[in-house]
């Protein structure tokens, strides 16, 4: 049976395709203002470069701020759903998933089943998103990848003292004419959202193992500054960035396998 | 850093001055200037015997005193005064503390309530305030004493910093927004986001779907008019209602605030019928230095400040 998860973020698509146990394929391509033509093209990308035909797919389960840009899902699953049915499988000890994507923060805590027992969102506020990090980095005049390498080689814990991503550019700035170097203004910038994340995890509740996803999770300066902030070991699989795909392909499994495993999976609504 | 080389910067209000032609500051008493140093504009107003002489609107630089100093410059620029002439001055505003010229330092909002009673009369008893990285609403009675207030300065929706933003994305010099949100065939519904960062992705989004510019200016308009109730419903709001800061420049705010609230805000003329005779010109922004230079003038009278002035 192969099924495929379907993750449509505010910034980039994700594509999972698997058969029972095992990945098949993936891929991602950035979500744009078209984004029900994005899905459709990186669908048809990834069923290509496997050698399958759509009607090889027997399900097709979406997730993500996006998700109902998928005409042809067979089903939807939440976010947090879905990181919690990702996550569960490859690391069965987890009981917190930490989400950070571009556009939303989110904190799950998990049963040992995998079951979303509690969660905190900030969907509302750019600050504990990637786009925080975007904005830093633009100001600080180098790309998301440097600024992640830069953190790790800075010399002071500074903090920038906005909550906000706008008022937060011009501290970059000021600090830049104050002459501090651009590894401790990254990690200031780091501190930042790695607290702002933090926050919404301590409303769900912090239980070991945390594990990170999401495209933040790439971050290897973010993710040394949230450990710290949590003062908590925090795990981050390998192309954390997918978990939410291949979460929504678990489900699509799952709810065509006889397990037993209860979950929420929307029938396909009329998508106008 | 390697400086962004732009044809022009949309954000970027002209700076202005004025000196009152009528006073003759030689023949005067008592001298007194506020100077109210915010994150985005700085503003140096000087009084002469408790009368409005002179001021300078300029833009906040990258270092308080400096912009403290600038602002004074200008405000004194048209004047043959010096600064060694001033009695009192009161620094207030975000960088209060470093302003150099400054004998003490009084908070922002009791300086606006202050200012705007001075400006728009004793009648007001709610005051909007946005200014360029926060946003305020103050309850004050009949002598501009607050009473009670609400502020954010954490969040950039619904201040000028958010106007700006927006002006620099859409490539509209700030002070035509406002007079073209009108200019719409209909009211389209407001941005939905909050945030200015996440309004800015949905703004590019609608102007690549091709809706129309002044209809964009609508939708931001709207939502920062909504912003903007959300912090006035923790407050009663009282009558007379007035705007101070840069927004009360925006009709396009101002007009659709007062819909939604469903209250009118006081013209934006002098209290004082002279000042409007005489031309005296009435600038939102001046509000929080126009009241720091009456408190220093107020302290000077109690006895509770001794003068300062060299020259």
């Amino acid at each position: 049976m192969i099924v495929a998860g379907i993750d449509v973020g505010g910034k980039n698509v994700h594509i999972v395709i698997i058969k029972e146990g095992q990945i098949l394929g993936k891929g991602a391509a950035p979500t744009g203002i078209k984004k029900a033509e994005a899905v459709e093209h990186l669908y048809d990308d990834v069923l290509k470069k496997m050698g399958l035909a759509r009607k090889d797919v027997e399900r097709v389960v979406a997730t993500g701020s996006a998700a109902k840009r998928v005409a042809f899902a067979t089903g939807f699953i939440t976010d947090a759903a879905a990181d919690a049915r990702g996550v569960i499988k490859l690391f069965p000890k987890a009981r917190t998933v930490i989400d950070v994507g571009a556009e939303e923060g989110r904190s799950i805590k998990m049963s040992p089943e995998g079951k979303v027992m509690d969660f905190a969102v900030n969907g509302k506020c750019a600050a504990g998103t990637g786009t925080f990090v975007e904005a830093m980095s633009r100001a600080l005049e180098v790309s998301v990848d440097e600024i992640s390498h830069l953190t790790l080689a800075s010399t002071q814990n500074l903090s920038i003292n906005a909550q906000c991503a706008v008022f937060g550019e011009s501290e970059v700035v000021s600090l830049i004419h104050q002459k501090v170097s651009k590894p401790d203004i990254a990690r200031a910038v780091m501190n930042a959202i790695a607290g702002r994340v933090a926050s919404v995890a301590r409303i769900a509740g912090l239980e070991d193992d945390v594990v990170l996803v999401g495209g933040m999770a790439k971050n290897l300066g973010f993710i040394d500054s949230l450990k710290k902030n949590l003062a908590m070991d925090v795990v981050v699989p390998e192309n954390p960035d997918y978990m939410g795909a291949l979460g929504a392909a678990e489900a699509a499994l799952a709810a065509v396998t006889t397990d037993g495993v209860k979950i929420r999976v929307f029938e396909k609504e009329t998508i106008s | 850093m390697a400086e962004v080389q732009k044809t022009k910067e949309f954000w970027r209000w002209p700076e202005t001055n004025w000196v009152n032609p009528n006073i003759n500051w030689k023949k005067s008493e008592v001298i007194t200037a506020g100077v109210d140093v915010g994150s985005v504009s700085t503003q140096a107003v000087i009084m002469v015997d408790g009368e409005f002489f002179a001021f300078g609107n300029t833009r906040t630089g990258s270092d308080s005193p400096n912009s403290a100093i600038k602002g004074m410059g200008y405000a004194l620029e048209k004047t043959d005064m010096i600064i060694e002439n001033i009695d009192y001055c009161i620094g207030t505003g975000y960088g209060r503390v470093n302003v150099p010229m400054a004998q003490q330092s009084i908070t922002e909002i009791s300086c606006h309530a202050r200012g705007a009673n001075y400006m728009y009369g004793p009648e007001v008893r709610t005051i909007m305030d946005m200014g360029g990285q926060d946003c305020k609403a103050i309850n004050v009675d009949d002598k501009g004493k607050v009473l009670n207030f609400m502020m954010n300065d954490k969040c950039a929706a619904g201040t000028g910093r958010g106007m700006e933003v927006f002006a620099d994305l859409i490539h509209v010099p700030v002070w035509e927004i406002g007079p073209r949100s009108f200019q719409i065939e209909k009211q389209p519904p407001p941005i939905s986001s909050t945030c200015v960062i996440f309004a800015k992705s949905e703004v590019m989004g609608l102007l690549e779907q091709g809706v129309p510019e002044n209809e964009i200016m609508a939708a931001y308009c709207s939502a920062m008019a909504h912003r903007i109730m959300e912090l006035l419903n923790r407050l009663s709001v009282k009558e007379k209602f007035v705007i101070t800061g840069g927004i009360a420049k925006n009709e396009g705010v101002v007009k659709r605030l007062e819909k939604e609230l469903g209250v009118k805000t006081a013209g934006r003329v002098w209290y004082k019928k002279e000042f409007i005779e005489r031309g005296y010109p009435f600038d939102t922004q001046l509000a929080g230095a126009i009241g720091a230079a009456i408190f220093g003038d107020a302290l000077l009278k109690m006895g509770k400040a001794k003068s300062a002035r060299k020259a």
